[in-house]
C-alpha cells in the first residue's frame, strides 16, 4: 500500500513547482509576439525608437525567460523522479508529445533566443525579425505540445490498455494531436499568455507616462499592448467558452463541481452565479441563479441535459462495481496468462479498469473491498466543490475585469493625443498588473485540482501514480525547492523592478533618462 | 515497414546519438563553466569565457532535454526507474542546472564583484556537477543497480543514495568530468587568444590526460577487479511485446567483455576515445583549433560507445533481481510509438543541425576583451 502522506506531498511538490513555473510561461508566451510586432514596425519604417523598444522589452523578456527555462526542466524531470509509475504506465503515450516539443519546439526557441540578443550587429535587419520570429514561433509550439499531453491527461483519447505490457498503449496518434480538449486548452492558454504580455507592457509603460518620463517611447508601447491586450482578452474569453463546452463532453464532473450543480436540471440548466455551497450535506444553501446560461455554456443546446454531481456519484458507483471486475481479471491474467475466460472479462471490462484501481488506496485487494471503501471511493471520483467553484468565479471576475481594462486603454489610443490623458486609467493599469497571473495560476488550478483523483481521467488515479520514495525524500526536495524557488524569485523581481525603473535608458544609447553611470 | 526488433535496435543507437549530441554541444559549455573561474583572470576574461558561449548554451541544453524526452517517450520503463531509483542523483543535476539560465543572463546585469563572483561559482556548479553525476551513473549501470517491480510493473528501489557513491562509479565520475572539461578547454582554445587562450589550452591537456588514465584504469577494474557483468541467458522472441520479467540473466565476470570477443573492430571504439583524447589538445596547441574540437568530439563518442557496446543490449541491469534487468528489448514503448519518435527523429534532427550551424557561424569568430568592452550593456 502507498501512504497517503507521500502520496499528499509528491502532489504538493508537483503543484508547487508547476505553478511557480508557470509565472514565467505566461509572459513569454505574450511578450515574445510584442516584440515581433515592434520589431516588424522598426524593420517596415526605419524608426530608431522601435529598435529601442524591442530591446528594452527584450531585456526584460530575457529576464523572465531565464527562469522560465529554469523552472521548466524541473517538471520535465519529475515525472520520473516523483511520478515513476505513471510514466511507466502512460510514458508510451504521454512521452511523444514531449520528445516532439523537444525536437521542433523548444530548440527552435533555444537556439534563436542567442540570436536575438547577440545577433543584433551580425544579421541583417530582416533576418534578425527572422530569428525573433523563429523565436515566437518556438515558444507558442512549445505550448502546443505540452498542452497536447495535458490534454490527453483530461480526455485520454487514442490509446488503450495492454494487459501483457500493463501499460497504456498509442493506438492512434491524430486523435491524441487533435484532441477536442488539448486543442482548446492551447487557444485558451496561449491567449491567456499574450493577456500577460499585454498587462506587463501597458503597465510598466503606463508607470512612465504617470511620471512623465521617456513620454514617446512609452507612448508607443502602451499603444502596441493596449490593442494587442484587447484583441488576447477577447480571444481568452471567447475560447475559454470553447474550453468549457469540451469539458462538458469530456469531464462532465469539472463543469459540475465548477457550476455546483448537484442535482441535474431539466435542460436548459440555470448558471449559479454565486452559491452558498455546503460540502457536508452536498448542497446549496442558497444560489443567485441565471436561467437557461448553464446549458448553452455546457452543451451549446437548449434541450440537452447536464448532469449533477448526485447522478455522476451514481453513474461511477456502477463503474467502480465493474472496474473490480477487470482488476480481478487483470491481477489473473498476470499470473496466468493464458487464462481465456480472464482474458474475455477483462476485455469486457477494460473501459472501467480505471475505476476499480480507485480502490487501490483503500485496499491492496479489491477483492476485498468492503461497500464502505466503495463508497469513499465513489465520494473521491469528485473533487471538493468549493475551491473549484470561487477559483473558477474569481478568474472569469477578473478576465472581464481585464476586458474593461483593455477596451478602455485601447479606445484612449484612438484620440488624438488620448494616451495618457485620464491619469485614473493609467493607474488602473498599473493596480491591475497582478491580475493576469492570478488569473493563469487560477486556470490551472481549476483544470488539475478538477481532475482530481485522476492522473489520466478515468484511467489512472493519482495515488497510483507515484513513484515508492520515502516520505523523508519528499521532505527534503521540497525545502530544497522551496528554498532554491524562493531566492531565485527574490533575484528575478530585483532585476525586473532595477531595469523596469531604469527604463530604456539602460540600452544605453545615449537617448532616454537614467542613462547608466558605467560605461 | 521496420519489424519490432529492428526499431528497438534503432532506439538503442538514437539514444546513443543524442547522448553523444549532448556530450558534444552542451558538454562544451558545460566544460566552459567547469574551466571559468580558473582560466580566466579577472571580471573582463570571465566575460570573454563566458561570451564563447553565451549566445549558444541555452540551444545546447536542450540536448540533455531532449534527450530526456526520448527516454520518455521510448525507454519509458528506463525513465521512470531510473529517474526515481537515483532521486537525489537526479535532484543533483537538476538544481546544478538552475544556475546555469539565471548565471549566463543576469551574472554581468549588476556592477557588483561579489555578485559577478557568485554567479561564476554558480556556473562553475552548472558546469561540473552534471558530467560528474553522469558518469557516477554510469559507473553504477555497469555493476548493476537494486531494483525490481512488482506484479503491477511498479518499480522500486532497494538501494540508499550513498551505495552510489562507491570507488568504481566515482572513478566513472572523474572519467566523465575530465572529458567534459577537456572538451570545453579546447573550445575555448578555438573561441579565445592570448593568456585565456594558452590556460585553456593547458587545462585541456591536463584534463586529457586524466581523462585517458581513468578510463584505462576503469577498463582493468572491470577485466581484472571482480566486477561482475551481465548476460541474457534465455528470453523470448525479440519481437515480443515488451516484459521485463520473462527472461533470465545471470551474472559472471566476463560478461562485459563478450561483445568485444565475438566482435573484435570494436576495439577500435576504446582506442580511438583514448587516441583522439590525447590528440585533441595537441592539435590546439599548434593552433588547430577545429580540428581539435573534432578530435574531441569523436573522442567522447568513442568512450561513450565502449560503456554501451560493452553493455548491449542491458540499460539498466538489476543486482537484486537480475531477471527484472532493463534491456533494448524488454524496457521499449509499442512499435507505433516507436516508428512514429523516429519518423519526428529523422525530420528534426537534420533541421537542428543546420539551424544551429548557421547560429555558429553567425556568432563566429574569437571573443576578446575589446569586444567586451565595446559592448558591455549588451554582452552577458
Amino acid at each position: 500500500m502507498i501512504s497517503e502522506q507521500l502520496v499528499d506531498l509528491s502532489r504538493l511538490q508537483f503543484a508547487a513547482t508547476a505553478m511557480y513555473h508557470f509565472l514565467f510561461v505566461p509572459l513569454t508566451l505574450g511578450m515574445v509576439w510584442l516584440l515581433v510586432i515592434m520589431e516588424t514596425v522598426y524593420v517596415m519604417t526605419g524608426k530608431q525608437v522601435w529598435k529601442d523598444m524591442t530591446r528594452f522589452w527584450g531585456k526584460l523578456f530575457g529576464i523572465n525567460f531565464a527562469l522560465g527555462v529554469t523552472t521548466g526542466i524541473t517538471l520535465e524531470f519529475q515525472f520520473g523522479t516523483n511520478w515513476a509509475y505513471y510514466s511507466h504506465y502512460v510514458g508510451d503515450i504521454f512521452g511523444a508529445p514531449l520528445a516532439i516539443e523537444g525536437l521542433m519546439a523548444f530548440f527552435l526557441e533555444s537556439t534563436f533566443i542567442g540570436l536575438f540578443f547577440f545577433g543584433w550587429d551580425r544579421l541583417t535587419k530582416v533576418q534578425h525579425l527572422m530569428v525573433t520570429t523563429l523565436m515566437a514561433v518556438g515558444t507558442n509550439l512549445s505550448a502546443l505540445w505540452i498542452l497536447i499531453a495535458n490534454g490527453w491527461m483530461q480526455n485520454p483519447v487514442g490509446a488503450e490498455f495492454s494487459w501483457q505490457t500493463m501499460r497504456m498503449e498509442m493506438t492512434d496518434f491524430w486523435a491524441i494531436v487533435f484532441n477536442p480538449d488539448a486543442q482548446a486548452k492551447f487557444v485558451h492558454t496561449v491567449s491567456a499568455g499574450y493577456v500577460t504580455g499585454a498587462m506587463f507592457v501597458l503597465s510598466v509603460s503606463s508607470w512612465y507616462l504617470l511620471r512623465g518620463r521617456d513620454v514617446e517611447f512609452a507612448k508607443r508601447s502602451f499603444r502596441v499592448a493596449a490593442a494587442f491586450g484587447l484583441a488576447s482578452i477577447c480571444s481568452v474569453i471567447v475560447l475559454g467558452d470553447e474550453s468549457g463546452y469540451t469539458v462538458g463532453e469530456a469531464q462532465q464532473t469539472k463543469m459540475a463541481a465548477i457550476e455546483a450543480m448537484w442535482e441535474t436540471e431539466p435542460a436548459p440548466a440555470s448558471f449559479n452565479l454565486i452559491a452558498g455551497i455546503n460540502e457536508a450535506a452536498q448542497k446549496n444553501d442558497w444560489a443567485l441563479e441565471i436561467p437557461y446560461v448553464m446549458g448553452l455554456i455546457g452543451t451549446r443546446s437548449l434541450s440537452k441535459e447536464i448532469p449533477g454531481i448526485h447522478d455522476i456519484k451514481a453513474r461511477n458507483r456502477e463503474r467502480i462495481l465493474n472496474g473490480i471486475t477487470a482488476v480481478i481479471a487483470l491481477e489473473t491474467l498476470r499470473r496466468h496468462r493464458e487464462d481465456p475466460v480472464a482474458r474475455q472479462v477483462l476485455e469486457a471490462t477494460k473501459g472501467d479498469l480505471g475505476f476499480g484501481l480507485l480502490l487501490k488506496k483503500y485496499t491492496s485487494d479489491v477483492r476485498q473491498a468492503t461497500p464502505e471503501m466503495i463508497e469513499r471511493a465513489v465520494n473521491d471520483t469528485v473533487p471538493r466543490v468549493s475551491p473549484m467553484f470561487w477559483s473558477f468565479r474569481l478568474m472569469v471576475g477578473l478576465g472581464f475585469a481585464m476586458l474593461l481594462l483593455f477596451g478602455l486603454a485601447f479606445w484612449s489610443t484612438l484620440k488624438r493625443d488620448g494616451i495618457g490623458a485620464r491619469p485614473w486609467l493609467l493607474r488602473w493599469a498599473i493596480v491591475m498588473l497582478p491580475a493576469p497571473w492570478i488569473a493563469c495560476e487560477l486556470g490551472w488550478f481549476v483544470a488539475e485540482y478538477g481532475r482530481q483523483p485522476w492522473t489520466i481521467y478515468g484511467v489512472l488515479p493519482t495515488h497510483l501514480s507515484v513513484s515508492t520514495l520515502s516520505v523523508g525524500s519528499l521532505y527534503g526536495s521540497l525545502a530544497g525547492f522551496v528554498g532554491f524557488y524562493t531566492v531565485l524569485l527574490i533575484v528575478e523581481v530585483y532585476l525586473m523592478l532595477k531595469f523596469a525603473r531604469q527604463g530604456p535608458g539602460s540600452l544605453g544609447t545615449g537617448r532616454y533618462m537614467n542613462e547608466p553611470a558605467h560605461a | 515497414m521496420l519489424d519490432y526488433a529492428t526499431l528497438k535496435v534503432i532506439w538503442w543507437g538514437l539514444v546513443g546519438v543524442l547522448l553523444i549530441g549532448f556530450a558534444i554541444m552542451d558538454g562544451h559549455d558545460m566544460g566552459v563553466g567547469t574551466l571559468l573561474p580558473f582560466v580566466g583572470r579577472g571580471d573582463e576574461e570571465r566575460r570573454v569565457v563566458i561570451n564563447t558561449v553565451g549566445p549558444h548554451w541555452d540551444g545546447n541544453q536542450v540536448w540533455f532535454i531532449t534527450g530526456g524526452g526520448a527516454i520518455f517517450a521510448a525507454w519509458p520503463l528506463v525513465y521512470a526507474t531510473a529517474f526515481s531509483g537515483f532521486y537525489w542523483a537526479m535532484l543533483a543535476v537538476l538544481w546544478a542546472l538552475f544556475f546555469r539560465p539565471v548565471g549566463f543572463d543576469y551574472r554581468s546585469k549588476i556592477h557588483n564583484a561579489a555578485w559577478r563572483s557568485t554567479w561564476d561559482w554558480g556556473l562553475f556548479i552548472g558546469g561540473a556537477v552534471p558530467p560528474l553525476i553522469f558518469g557516477v551513473a554510469f559507473g553504477n549501470l555497469l555493476q548493476g543497480v537494486p531494483f525490481g517491480f512488482n506484479d503491477y510493473l511498479m518499480p522500486h528501489y532497494d538501494g540508499t543514495f550513498w551505495a552510489l557513491l562507491n570507488p568504481f562509479a566515482l572513478l566513472c565520475g572523474v572519467v566523465s568530468s575530465a572529458m567534459i572539461t577537456m572538451h570545453g578547454g579546447v573550445y575555448l582554445a578555438h573561441r579565445t587568444e592570448g593568456a585565456i587562450q594558452r590556460r585553456a589550452v593547458l587545462a585541456a591537456a591536463g584534463a586529457a590526460l586524466l581523462m585517458v588514465l581513468g578510463f584505462v584504469a576503469a577498463g582493468l577494474w572491470l577485466r581484472v577487479g571482480g566486477i561482475e557483468g551481465y548476460a541474457v541467458v534465455a528470453m523470448p522472441d525479440m519481437n515480443a511485446l515488451p516484459d521485463p520479467l520473462a527472461k533470465t540473466v545471470v551474472r559472471s565476470a566476463d560478461a562485459w567483455w563478450r561483445n568485444y570477443q565475438r566482435q573484435p573492430l570494436l576495439w577500435l571504439l576504446p582506442a580511438a576515445g583514448a587516441g583522439l583524447a590525447l590528440l585533441a589538445p595537441a592539435l590546439a596547441w599548434v593552433g588547430r583549433t577545429l580540428a581539435a574540437f573534432v578530435a574531441s568530439s569523436l573522442a567522447m563518442a568513442g568512450v561513450i560507445l565502449t560503456a554501451g557496446a560493452a553493455m548491449f543490449p542491458f540499460i539498466m541491469p538489476s543486482s537484486s533481481q537480475p531477471d527484472a534487468s532493463l534491456t533494448v528489448w524488454d524496457s521499449v514503448s509499442s512499435r507505433l510509438t516507436l516508428g512514429l519518435m523516429l519518423g519526428a527523429t529523422l525530420i528534426f534532427m537534420p533541421l537542428i543541425i543546420s539551424y544551429t550551424a548557421w547560429a555558429y557561424r553567425v556568432m563566429r569568430g574569437k571573443v576578446t576583451v575589446a569586444h567586451i568592452r565595446q559592448n558591455s550593456h549588451t554582452a552577458y
